[in-house]
């Protein structure tokens, strides 16, 4: 038992070796970073994550990318739901197709799409807003949320419903009072999926935006090329990144693990 | 089991909708430029399929899809028996348990850019914290903006760091849903470690692992973001994966009509390797 734990610390270690570097590089200046290898800060600072804070194009960067995000994992679930439940209790006309045809528009390149991406949503008028973003997202968020959702309502019996309708429940009430409580984990789990692949997704949310919702990691490329090489503050921006989704998934770890297991296993 | 009810397409209908306008939309545009030529200001002119033919027959496609199947082979190759082995080795419970997920997914929610842009800063020769210790402290010389090998390694190891997580936690899933009394049995039986992992694990696994495999491929096979970070496509065009061919050709010259008859193509072929994955994979359970 001592010996097998050898295995997921070694492999943790190699996860956090890079992280700990970006880390490490965003508490450095950018000349001790050029002059030479260090493994700690020499000259420990805080001005990257200075500049970034009171730099309103760095920090609207984040509200961007964080509203965008939040709103797709919304409408991702909230339409994903009854969908997932029509194709777990139901035979409808069509029921197959349409199951594969959604997991088809996950394995399309977002590269193909960048250009009539930016095209259709200029067309609506809904280019450089959140809402582009959030609605471009849902191309491949809403098929992996039907997904995970059809999964672990297979797992509730029917029993369930049958008794609701016969205790005199309406399906609306049946469904918001009884059903998504007790699939509950799995709204969790697909709430994460969603929020995750939104999240660092970056093609086209550069694609749809240009000033007012530009996302953080856009901001990132930006600088990059118009300032030359700021690595520490690169390094900053990054780790910063990095945050967002470490809450995210501390919320959802009991689920991960549980959840996962009430799903399709 | 299930009933029938046609009125089951209301619950799907808002799903089509959202789904249809992102996706039939912009792919009839896509489809709209594939047999088209322009020289700009919006004129068009009817081209047929001279575009598919020129793709299907342009070297730079074949050499550019050979490297997309090797970069995706090597991942499934890699990831999929790691993340299995990784994943039998963990504890099943205790405060471990949770802290050993979070820091395993975290690599899975950092934005793809930065992923690339934090290998690049990682690999750097002199100032990199593996690119310093290969070149001073192993003695390898290594310089992935300069041989080819060193980029493939480099983008397939950044792969392996940021998804094997994802086979972890699903074939983990799968395992922690065995209840103890059949490794009970098996003991009794006397079952040797691999009869257990054959005939208790790895079936219980099975749907898990379906996904999993599923989504690897999917998402190795369309990969555009990291390594265009990373190597660029280069040193030369050693490194220039499918996606990354596409961009250079409609982004970067423009060609929307080879482009476009490129993507097409592309997602064709990703359709149908899916598919056929799909079907040997679950063909025993449509019994």
């Amino acid at each position: 038992m001592q010996k097998r734990s050898i295995v997921p610390i070694v492999y943790i270690l190699f996860l956090m070796l890079p992280i700990y570097w970006l880390v490490a590089m965003s508490f450095k200046t950018t000349n001790e970073i050029l002059a030479g290898f260090s493994l700690f800060p020499q000259t420990f600072t805080l001005e990257n994550y200075r500049t970034i804070f009171t730099d309103p194009t760095w920090y609207w960067g984040y509200i961007n990318s964080i509203l965008y995000v939040s709103i797709n994992t919304v409408i991702s679930v909230a339409v994903a739901l009854p969908a997932a439940y029509a194709f777990s209790r139901y035979r409808f006309l069509g029921d197959k197709q349409l199951f594969f045809w959604l997991l088809t528009n996950r394995m399309a390149p977002a590269a193909v799409f960048a250009l009539p991406f930016f095209q259709l949503y200029s067309a609506v008028g809904l280019f450089d807003t959140h809402l582009a973003v959030a609605l471009a997202h849902c191309l491949f968020n809403i098929p992996l949320a039907v997904w995970i959702l059809e999964g672990f309502m297979g797992g509730v019996p029917k029993e369930l419903d049958e008794t609701a309708y016969v205790d005199g429940y309406s399906f609306p009430r049946f469904f918001v009072v009884i059903f998504i409580p007790a699939i509950k984990a799995g709204v969790g789990v697909a709430a994460f999926f969603c929020f995750m692949f939104s999240w660092v997704e970056l093609l086209l949310a550069k694609t749809l935006t240009a000033v007012a919702a530009k996302p953080i990691a856009a901001t990132m490329t930006k600088t990059a090329s118009s300032a030359g090489y700021e690595l520490g503050l690169l390094a900053a921006a990054g780790t910063l990144t990095i945050i967002p989704g470490a809450i995210v998934i501390w919320f959802v770890r009991n689920y991960i693990a549980k959840g996962f297991a009430m799903g399709r296993v | 089991m299930k009933t029938e009810n046609q009125k089951a397409w209301l619950f799907v209908l808002p799903v089509l909708a959202l789904v249809a306008f992102n996706a039939l939309i912009p792919m009839m545009t896509v489809v709209n430029y594939s047999v088209q030529e322009t020289f700009g200001d919006n004129v068009f002119f009817w081209q047929g399929l001279d575009w598919f033919q020129q793709i299907l027959r342009s070297e730079r496609f074949h050499d550019a899809l050979g490297r997309q199947f090797l970069f995706t082979f090597l991942i499934l190759v890699i990831e999929v028996p790691l993340g299995i082995a990784i994943a039998l080795s963990m504890p099943r419970k205790g405060f471990w348990v949770p802290v050993c997920l979070v820091l395993m997914a975290l690599p899975m929610l950092i934005p793809w850019n930065v992923v690339g842009a934090m290998w690049n800063i990682f690999t750097l020769p002199d100032i990199g914290l593996l690119g310093y210790a290969l070149n001073h402290v192993l003695g390898i010389n290594y310089d992935m903006t300069q041989d080819p090998v060193a980029a493939w390694v480099t983008i397939v190891t950044m792969d392996v760091w940021h998804w094997t997580s994802l086979v972890v936690l699903l074939s983990y899933a799968g395992l922690v849903s065995i209840p103890d009394a059949y490794y009970q049995a098996a003991k009794i039986d006397g079952a040797s470690n691999w009869a257990v992992f054959r005939f208790i694990q790895l079936p219980k696994m099975k749907t898990v692992l379906t996904i999993a495999i599923l989504l690897r491929f999917m998402d190795s096979f369309n990969i555009y973001t990291e390594p265009f970070v990373l190597t660029g496509g280069g040193p030369g065009n050693s490194t220039t994966l499918l996606s990354i061919d596409l961009v250079k050709i409609a982004l970067g010259q423009f060609d929307l009509g080879p482009a476009a008859a490129m993507s097409l193509i592309y997602f064709a072929i990703t359709l149908l390797v899916s598919w056929l994955f799909y079907t040997l994979m679950t063909k025993d359970d449509l019994n």
